[in-house]
């Protein structure tokens, strides 16, 4: 059996050429089954970043061509040099790198191992895609549990709440106070909410749109002026306001933070000019990061993605050896049953001729002469059967052939034993 | 026999040390760190448990012998949730002291199983055993006070790569700093009910632990959060650190 991949990414095709091929969930699954219709093994991955078809066929040409036409009618037209083709080892080492997150333009990023799951269930897999996809996803848990890879904050906001979660731990129940009614306070408090957090006010000197954003985010609106009484109460204040001047004194925290009983207080500044008099920092129990701060801790953190990605490829790339080994011992598995069905007949017909002089024996005798016989073809076959799957593991195809003309096997064995697709 | 024990568990003790520096920056070398604790506690257990057959009586009545025990309930109290990958941090400031004390115990014959042995009533054992067990609990809440102080001021100065070490959060370190002084207390009152019913007079060290206690009690009633708490905890240790030399001032005088 042989892989083929071929497919477009952020790293050969730009947007406007990406989109001619780009496919949701259930378009991706529908070429997928077209393509297993065929007689193919098929799984199509395609998110904003990529689109990639995984084809598997006895012929390798056969399963490139499929691939690529497909591509090209979804394109409708050749995609040339955007395209890459890769087959077998390099296809597998490549997806593994995918769900590992290590082909993403964030390293590591989490989303990506969620699409190569949908892709995979939604694909038209047989005994190869199946274990190449299942071998993908494990090295993307794999690379994600032992390395720090996807650990750390890559946007602003992400790096805002791990680093509120760096004060208070697990964030549910903390009360979250927005200071402005703009988009980027609306993606920091996303990001809080997800981790647990709940938006207590949003503060905005319009009141209608303080109103329209705490709508959306299940909270209630609050007149500016009463900032000054919830910065008491809350954990995690985000502010993000087009003001010219500190919308947040350091006055206004110290009477806060007087009556917070030592509790302590993150501020998110995301305004430009900035809403939170820096002085605050200094106040006992009060953390303060403005956008330069935080856009310094996602700087640092992607460079610590890059240098774990370096241990990340080491164990996708094992992963990937393992796959292929796996793949050549399975052209071997024709020839093997060949080889073992040969040998049996032999037995079985040399034992038909000496039945004459085995007539006299009894049913009890008979059992052993056939075990005996059977543990010699066994034992026999048991060498060159390990030694020609560990040879096919290191040095690809050519054993099958070989075995089928050293012991004279049917050149047609390979044919005995028909592809099963999923769900067929 | 002793020194077959002995010297692997500071080695094992010293490699748990280096390896949590390193861990710092090469995050794989943690798991090392972890195993070193793991296999230093278990060897010293070994030790203690030789000791304890072959000496005749209590074989840890001097400062030595009590710093040998001493530094085995650190360590036993560290590993309780220390090896959890987000408190490797706190492993770099309980395993160096570890290693140091572990040190200074064989140096004061601490670790051998000759001499004569004193404390041999049921109640001087317990007293002994369980102010040794609260002043180890003091210990690790002086380590989480210490950690606190540190990645509070990381936080304050904003440095970029603090969430790449993957430390305990503030509130955490500050709660179960809290707890271990909460489990630590009555341990202490016990130990120290169990040597005045036998009859103990005021020393040096009954001095010294009095003080511990006082300071420690002072915590509970008024829970300062925060800065001061970890400086509570700090300054409560430094009294901690002082009560072996109170057992050596007993035993020249």
């Amino acid at each position: 059996m042989k892989l083929a991949l071929v497919g477009t990414s952020h790293k050969l095709a730009p947007v406007e050429v990406r989109e001619r091929v780009a496919l949701d969930g259930p378009a991706a699954s529908a070429l997928a089954h077209e393509l297993g219709a065929e007689g193919f093994e098929a799984v199509c991955l395609s998110t904003c970043n990529r689109t990639e078809l995984y084809v598997v066929a006895p012929d390798g040409d056969d399963a490139r061509e499929a691939a690529s036409g497909a591509l090209a009618r979804l394109a409708d037209g050749d995609l040339g040099s955007h395209l890459y083709r890769l087959t077998d080892e390099a296809a597998a080492l490549h997806l593994f790198r995918v769900a590992a997150g290590l082909d993403s333009m964030v390293p590591g990023e989490g989303e990506i191992l969620g699409q190569v799951r949908a892709a995979y269930e939604g694909g038209a897999c047989g005994p190869v895609l199946d274990k190449l996809f299942r071998g993908a996803l494990h090295a993307g848990r794999k690379a994600r549990t032992e390395t720090a890879i996807g650990e750390s904050p890559a946007s602003v906001s992400a790096a805002a709440a791990a680093l509120a979660q760096q004060v208070f731990g697990e964030l549910d129940g903390r009360r979250v106070l927005i200071v402005g009614a703009g988009e980027v306070g609306e993606l920091a408090a996303r990001n809080l909410v997800s981790r647990g957090a709940e938006i207590a006010f949003v503060a905005n000197r319009t009141p209608d749109r303080a109103a329209a954003l705490a709508a959306r985010l299940g909270s209630e609106p609050l007149p500016l002026e009463r900032l000054e009484d919830e910065l008491a109460d809350a954990d995690v204040v985000v502010s993000s306001t087009s003001a010219p001047g500190f919308v947040i004194t350091r006055k206004q925290v110290e009477v806060g933070i007087g009556r917070r009983r030592g509790a302590p207080l993150f501020l998110i500044d995301l305004a430009v000019p900035r809403d939170v008099e820096p002085s605050v920092a200094d106040l006992e129990g009060c953390f303060l990061y403005d956008i330069d701060d935080l856009e310094a801790v996602v700087a640092e953190s992607l460079a610590g993605r890059r240098r774990e990605a370096e241990r990340a490829e080491t164990i996708v790339a094992a992963e990937a050896v393992g796959f292929r080994d796996w793949l050549a011992s399975l052209d071997l598995v024709p020839a093997i049953t060949s080889l073992r069905e040969h040998a049996e007949a032999i037995r079985t017909a040399e034992l038909a001729k000496a039945e004459g002089r085995l007539g006299g024996l009894s049913e009890s005798e008979r059992r052993t002469v056939e075990s005996l016989t059977s543990q010699i073809v066994n034992k026999l076959l048991h060498a060159p059967i390990v030694r020609a799957k560990e040879a096919a593991a290191r040095e690809g195809v050519g054993y099958a052939d070989a075995l089928r003309h050293l012991f004279g096997l049917d050149e047609d064995g390979r044919d005995a034993h028909p592809r099963r697709l999923s769900g067929q | 026999m002793a020194e077959l024990l002995f010297w692997p568990a500071v080695l094992a003790y010293s490699e748990a040390a280096v390896a949590y520096a390193g861990n710092v920056r090469y995050p794989a070398l943690g798991r090392l760190a972890t195993w070193g604790v793991r296999i230093g506690w278990l060897v010293q257990t070994a030790l203690l448990g030789w000791q304890a057959i072959r000496a005749d009586g209590f074989p840890w009545d001097t400062w030595a012998g009590s710093l040998n025990l001493f530094v085995w309930l650190v360590v036993g109290g560290y590993l309780v949730w220390g090896c959890k990958p987000r408190y490797r941090l706190l492993g770099l400031t309980v395993m160096p002291f570890a290693a140091i004390l572990l040190l200074a115990s064989y140096v004061g014959g601490g670790t051998s199983t000759a001499g004569t042995h004193h404390l041999s009533t049921a109640f001087l054992v317990l007293h002994v055993g369980l102010v040794l067990a609260a002043f180890a609990a003091l210990t690790l809440a002086a380590a989480l006070g210490g950690l606190y102080l540190w990645e509070e001021r990381a936080l304050k100065l904003r440095r970029p790569g603090l969430l790449r070490l993957r430390a305990p959060s503030l509130l955490t370190l500050e709660t179960l700093g809290l707890r271990t002084v909460a489990v630590a207390l009555p341990l202490l009152t016990l130990g120290m009910i169990a040597g005045f019913v036998h009859g103990a007079s005021l020393d040096p060290q009954i001095v010294v632990t009095l003080l511990v206690w006082a300071l420690y009690a002072a915590f509970l009633v008024v829970r300062p959060r925060g800065r001061r708490a970890a400086y509570l905890q700090l300054a409560g240790f430094l009294l901690v650190l002082t009560a072996p030399l109170g057992l050596l001032a007993t035993h020249l005088s």
